[in-house]
């Protein structure tokens, strides 16, 4: 049930970021500050998320299928794959990986 | 038919189908790190913002809290305010239409619209990505969450493989040049000594102070790392860039 709440709250907030760009004066959109922090914020993040999913698994560290997942995902968005191919072949090479004993 | 004739109504068409079909994935994901259908379709219908999304759920399946996932979801959101700030310069949205228009801008109708010089298609290339992204993004949702729901085993299926593979996604089209990789490569390496000594979900969210800080003094390129996830005119025009110089061998996008 909590779950609940974070999540509406989330979505909440999601659309107050987007409300106020519509309703701030428009010289507040000259400072480039706040766009800079958005953007490095952005790729923070993300890489975060992307390292996260990869390696961690609660508290530690782990080197297991998903690192396997995590290089062919970067061969194949070198080669321009689209976004859900790209999705595909991490859980391809995931799911063998696993299959061949590397959990 | 007159609206088809636009060729930001075309492009704003062909970026809904590219990007709606990924929502299959969110859905699937989504489900099988453990939020139930409506949790899932909740997050499609009113958070709108994909990466926002896969943020959620990338925490919830981590381990980490509900605090700490909306808080990685929210930082992520800032740079909708940013789109939402040149939209209105843009559009001028009055009324209802802006509340509307609100919930509509994220990274692909924003980059659909700008791409646009002539103001009556900036209007049409929003509208039509925007609403387009919305419906298809929230019935590929749909499609995906219940898919996932008849796997089983998510691990078997690769699917923790398949989320690292949509946020190297979702991080590739941002790192143009060497700042943002420089970037990257710190948040991740701050994540990964973070990770042993904190809760699930905190690593998150002090690679984003990080990323924050280092925003906040150096100088760079203002619009970095607000490229679109899907680039609308990846196809139309090569190499097309909305600032900074040309990096012929950098990162690709999707293609639309």
């Amino acid at each position: 049930m909590s779950l609940w709440i974070w999540l509406l709250l989330a979505c909440g907030l999601a659309y107050a970021w987007k409300l106020v760009g519509y309703f701030v004066p428009a010289g507040l959109l000259k400072n480039p500050r706040m766009s800079r922090v958005a953007g490095t914020m952005t790729i923070g993040l993300l890489a975060s998320l992307t390292v996260v999913n990869a390696v961690a698994s609660g508290q530690s560290l782990a080197a297991d299928a998903r690192l396997g997942a995590l290089a062919a995902a970067a061969v194949a968005l070198a080669f321009r794959a689209p976004f859900l191919v790209v999705v595909l072949i991490g859980a391809g090479v995931a799911a063998v990986l696993r299959l061949m004993g590397w959990n | 038919m007159k609206l088809l004739a636009s060729p930001a109504v075309r492009v704003g068409l062909s970026i809904s189908i590219a990007t709606g079909l990924y929502g299959v994935s969110f859905g699937a994901l989504s489900v099988t790190s453990g939020l139930n259908f409506w949790q899932t379709m909740a997050l499609s219908l009113l958070l709108f913002s994909g990466g926002s999304q896969f943020a959620f759920i990338g925490v919830v399946a981590g381990g980490g809290s509900g605090l700490a996932a909306m808080s990685a979801a929210t930082l992520l959101g800032m740079r909708n305010g940013i789109y939402g700030m040149q939209l209105n310069a843009l559009l001028h949205p009055t009324g209802w239409r802006k509340y509307v228009a609100a919930q509509l801008t994220i990274d692909e109708s924003t980059a659909t619209s700008t791409g646009q010089t002539d103001p009556d298609e900036q209007l049409r290339g929003f509208w039509a990505a925007g609403i387009g992204i919305y419906v298809l993004w929230n019935l590929f949702t749909a499609v995906g969450a219940v898919a996932g729901a008849g796997l089983g085993d998510p691990k078997q299926w690769g699917l923790d493989g398949a989320a690292v593979a949509a946020f190297l996604a979702l991080l590739w089209p941002r790192l143009r040049g060497r700042e943002p990789v420089a970037i990257a490569v710190v948040c991740a390496l701050a994540t990964v000594l973070a990770v042993p000594f904190v809760p699930a979900g905190v690593p998150i969210l002090i690679a984003a102070v990080v990323a924050a800080v280092i925003g906040w003094f150096s100088h760079g390129r203002s619009d970095e790392g607000l490229e679109p996830d899907v680039d609308p005119y990846a196809q139309h025009h090569h190499g097309h860039q909305r600032a900074g110089g040309h990096h012929g061998a950098g990162p690709t996008k999707a293609g639309a």
